[in-house]
């Protein structure tokens, strides 16, 4: 059962964020990520983490997203922009992506071949780790909150229309 | 159970494709979307390399980096729309200012 | 204490100041300087000469004032040695050279460049008295480096003039050349002997030191040194064409001392010359074939002056000759009557020239006796002691070198040396009856400004006059009795006496021959160009092509010209268009070049799109990833 969810969570995902790479249209790109997001949020669940499952969801998938197809729709952009004027760079891109992945791979070797299985049975309460965030993660749980505020004023800030002197 | 190992590679898989679109696309909002793809691959690698008893850490981890990415997205967008303000294009190739 | 080894610094200090001063002071002070520094040392030399009397001992006296050179097993001291032979040398530079500093004040009295005319004359003198009295041949190569500069200097001392420059340039080079061998001569001898000084050399020499054959190397190539420097055959090309420099310069440097100066060498070492016979040969050979050769190109001379340098050139040929054959001190008895009367028809003919405001070709002279009274007399005097009439000096010692020559075997040389006492006798006539005598064929305008010459120049042509006379009794040949032959014995501790003489009869035989020569050459030319004019005109017209060689100086220059430096120069030339500026300068542009283009392609990633940037960054991760693998 666990496989079967994973391989075609795994599937749609990749295939999400392909299917990004290969559309012309931005806001088909969006929607497209929107899937692949909320695969991943699958994925998230069975590897044994329902909490970041749920967040990636709420968050990634629900907000972030969203901001950017508003902001799509406010830039308003045409479709079908021309054939870029270096093609190499898109071939060396490729290599170059494909070279990564292979060095990935076998730097991972260990963990490949001899790794533990996931189970999203025996996962963490979330009480658990909302103790974490107030206990051992405090520090990092204020500055971020931080972040965040400094993120809302910037964004604010820049994307105000200036007035007319 | 899924070894964990595979959850791995499906990350890798992501990550790189989020690379590779970054290069093959040819404006800034799809290119920030690949930015995006790649974080959230370095977030199922990390929870896929999580030791198991520590799941709660990761979990908490793994919180953070969505809560960062998304402030970081916000004032990217905003940066994004007055770049589109100020020169009416989002297309990467006019924006060489950085040239020589 | 023997001042001896002071004489050089008179003159050099002279010279300093004159260098660094001279052009701000004025012209008296520069006289004064340049003459009273030469005054003094021809003072110190007459104190040093009465000084060496008593002391004539074998040995040499030596002043070591310093080590020069110290390096490993081999040392070179500046030291000064004072010996007959250095006394006889010393005096003549001092004070044949003190006559001509007086005479120059006359001569080059209106010259804008005064200070640098006594600069370089006093710097001269200076490096010339180093020359002769240096104790070791490395000293004396720097005197003898020394005078080939100021002889530069003083020849292209008209710069302006493309033909000074051209021979102050001629001068230096063939000098060089000659400088080449004697170097090389001068390593051999330091190889062999282990010093450079000249009583080591002797002792080597005396206790079989060197081989034969060793000795005659160096010999000869100190000798191609000597030629250079005493324009001997192949080498005497350039002093012709030194007359360009003033004309005391020429009598002072390229009649009575610099040229000498490979005399000099050869009688320094005359234990080397007589030990190696063949080196001994050569040199008298080429000595009496320069003699020959010179002097038949000084017989169709037109430039008064050119005919002196070729008489010069033959004369110095004569002083080899003599030494060739084994009579140093007859060379040197040679070189010291010949400084006083070449120096004298010089700077008569300095005279003339600056009587008639410049001119020296001798055909537009004539009948000039009237008008110059004290310059003739000089000049004849001066032409008398050249053609070997007797009772002046330069018979007596033309005389010892043919005595010594016929005495030693050498026929041929002496028939060679014979013929040339003809021709000098004939070609120092036709000049005396060309300038002086015979219908005026002068210009109107030299004719106007025609006076005879300042007391400063006509006093030392009266003092070399008298010298011109007497100077020879110090030298009289040995059959005329004992108190005779002073001069050979004088120098004795140096050279000493090689064979016996002649028997009475053959020696008053051979007098009697050299005073023939010398009428036979003096009747020619009375015939040729007072009597009967027609006859040289005659002769060029039925002999073109031989006149035509004379007078072209068997286009020897020419040769020279064609097969050496024509050659060199498109050389230099070749290389210089395809090494130097294509390698040299290729490879400096290249470079500058590959710089930039390098720069350009690195430019070319700067595009300032950031998606080329994340590439590279991309490609650097991946990179780094894999340098990480391999490692581990």
């Amino acid at each position: 059962m666990a496989e079967i969810l994973f391989y075609l969570l795994s599937a749609v995902s990749v295939g999400a964020v392909m299917g990004m790479l290969l559309s012309r249209n931005q806001a088909y790109g969006a929607l497209y990520l929107v899937l692949a997001f909320a695969a991943l949020g699958g994925l998230f669940g069975l590897i044994g983490a329902p909490f970041a499952a749920v967040i990636q969801i709420l968050v990634y998938a629900g907000a972030i997203m969203v901001l950017f197809i508003f902001v799509l729709m406010t830039i308003n952009v045409r479709t079908g922009l021309p054939p870029e004027k270096k093609k190499w760079t898109i071939g060396a891109a490729i290599l170059l992506a494909a070279l990564l992945l292979a060095e990935i791979g076998l730097a991972a070797q260990g963990l490949l071949r001899a790794s533990p299985p996931a189970s999203p049975a025996e996962s963490v309460k979330a009480v658990d780790i909302g103790r974490l965030l107030f206990s051992r993660y405090l520090y990092p749980f204020e500055i971020t909150s931080i972040l965040i505020m400094a993120a809302i004023v910037g964004a604010v800030v820049l994307s105000k229309k200036k007035d007319a002197p | 159970m899924i070894p964990a190992g595979h959850f791995f590679i499906v990350a890798s898989v992501l990550f790189v494709l989020g690379a590779a679109a970054f290069f093959v696309k040819k404006d800034l909002i799809s290119q920030f979307m690949s930015v995006e793809v790649m974080l959230n691959a370095a977030n199922l690698a990390f929870l896929a390399l999580a030791p198991r008893g520590r799941m709660a850490d990761a979990q908490a981890v793994v919180f953070f980096i969505i809560t960062v990415a998304a402030a970081e997205a916000a004032v990217g967008l905003a940066i994004i729309l007055v770049i589109f303000r100020r020169r009416k294009s989002v297309r990467t190739e006019d924006l060489n200012g950085l040239k020589g | 204490m023997n001042p001896f080894w002071l004489i050089p610094f008179a003159p050099g200090a002279g010279a300093l100041v004159l260098i660094l001063f001279g052009r701000v002071l004025p012209r008296r002070a520069v006289s004064a300087v340049a003459c009273s520094s030469v005054a003094v040392s021809f003072l110190l030399a007459l104190a040093s000469f009465a000084g060496l009397a008593p002391a004539r001992a074998a040995a040499p006296l030596v002043k070591n004032l310093f080590t020069w050179i110290g390096a490993g097993g081999f040392q070179a001291d500046f030291a000064f040695q004072f010996d007959p032979l250095a006394a006889v040398m010393v005096l003549v530079v001092t004070g044949v050279g003190l006559l001509i500093h007086v005479y120059s004040t006359g001569y080059m009295a209106r010259e804008k460049s005064y200070a640098r005319y006594f600069a370089a004359l006093n710097l001269f003198t200076f490096a010339m008295l180093i020359l002769v009295l240096a104790s070791n041949l490395i000293l004396m190569f720097v005197g003898w480096e020394g005078v080939g500069l100021c002889s530069y200097l003083l020849i292209g001392f008209w710069f302006e003039k493309p033909a000074a420059a051209r021979a102050g340039k001629k001068a230096f080079l063939v000098n060089r050349i000659g400088d080449a061998g004697f170097i090389i001569g001068v390593l051999f001898l330091l190889f062999a002997v282990g010093s450079g000084e000249f009583t080591a050399v002797n002792q080597a020499l005396a206790g079989g030191g060197l081989t034969k054959n060793l000795a005659t190397l160096i010999a000869l190539l100190l000798f191609v040194g000597a030629a250079g420097k005493s324009a001997q055959i192949p080498l005497y090309v350039w002093l012709p064409d030194a007359m360009e420099g003033p004309t005391p310069v020429s009598a002072l440097i390229h009649a009575a001392t610099m040229v000498t100066a490979g005399v000099y060498m050869v009688a320094r070492l005359n234990a080397l010359y007589t030990f190696s016979e063949t080196a001994g040969a050569v040199v008298a050979v080429i000595g009496g074939a320069t003699a020959v050769f010179a002097a038949t190109m000084a017989l169709v001379q037109n430039d008064i002056k050119r005919v002196l340098a070729y008489s010069t050139i033959s004369q110095l040929g004569y002083m080899f000759l003599g030494c060739g054959v084994g009579a140093y001190a007859a060379g040197i008895f040679h070189l010291f009557t010949h400084a006083f009367f070449k120096s004298l028809l010089f700077l008569a003919a300095g005279s003339v020239i600056h009587a008639l405001s410049g001119e020296q070709d001798i055909r537009k002279m004539g009948g000039l006796r009237r008008y110059l009274p004290l310059t003739y007399p000089a000049f004849l005097i001066g032409a008398i002691a050249i053609a070997g009439v007797p009772f002046l000096s330069g018979f007596f010692s033309k005389d010892a070198i043919l005595t010594a020559a016929y005495a030693g075997g050498h026929r041929v040389l002496y028939a060679l040396g014979l013929i040339a006492a003809v021709m000098t006798a004939f070609y120092m006539f036709r000049l005396i009856f060309l300038t002086f005598h015979g219908p005026e064929r002068l210009d109107a305008g030299a004719k106007a400004h025609l006076h005879e010459s300042p007391p400063s120049m006509t006093g030392p042509l009266l003092i070399l006059a008298g010298l011109s006379v007497v100077a020879g009794y110090v030298g009289l040949p040995a059959v005329i009795g004992e108190r005779a032959d002073l001069f050979r014995r004088f120098l004795e501790p140096v050279i000493p006496a090689l064979g016996e003489g002649l028997a009475a009869a053959p020696e008053w035989a051979l007098i009697l021959a050299s005073t023939a020569a010398a009428a036979l050459g003096i009747g020619l030319a009375y015939l040729f160009y007072l009597r009967r004019p027609s006859i040289p005109i005659r002769l060029a017209r039925a002999l073109p092509w031989l006149h035509k060689l004379l007078l072209g100086k068997y286009y020897i220059d020419e040769i020279y010209e064609a097969v050496i430096v024509s050659p060199l120069v498109r050389g230099s030339d070749l290389v210089y268009r395809h090494f130097d500026l294509k390698v040299i300068d290729g490879a400096l542009d290249g470079t500058a070049a590959a710089t930039r283009a390098a720069g350009r392609m690195a430019g070319a990633f700067q595009t300032g799109l950031i998606k080329d940037y994340a590439l590279v960054f991309l490609a650097g991760v991946a990179v780094f990833l894999g340098l990480i693998l391999c490692v581990l």
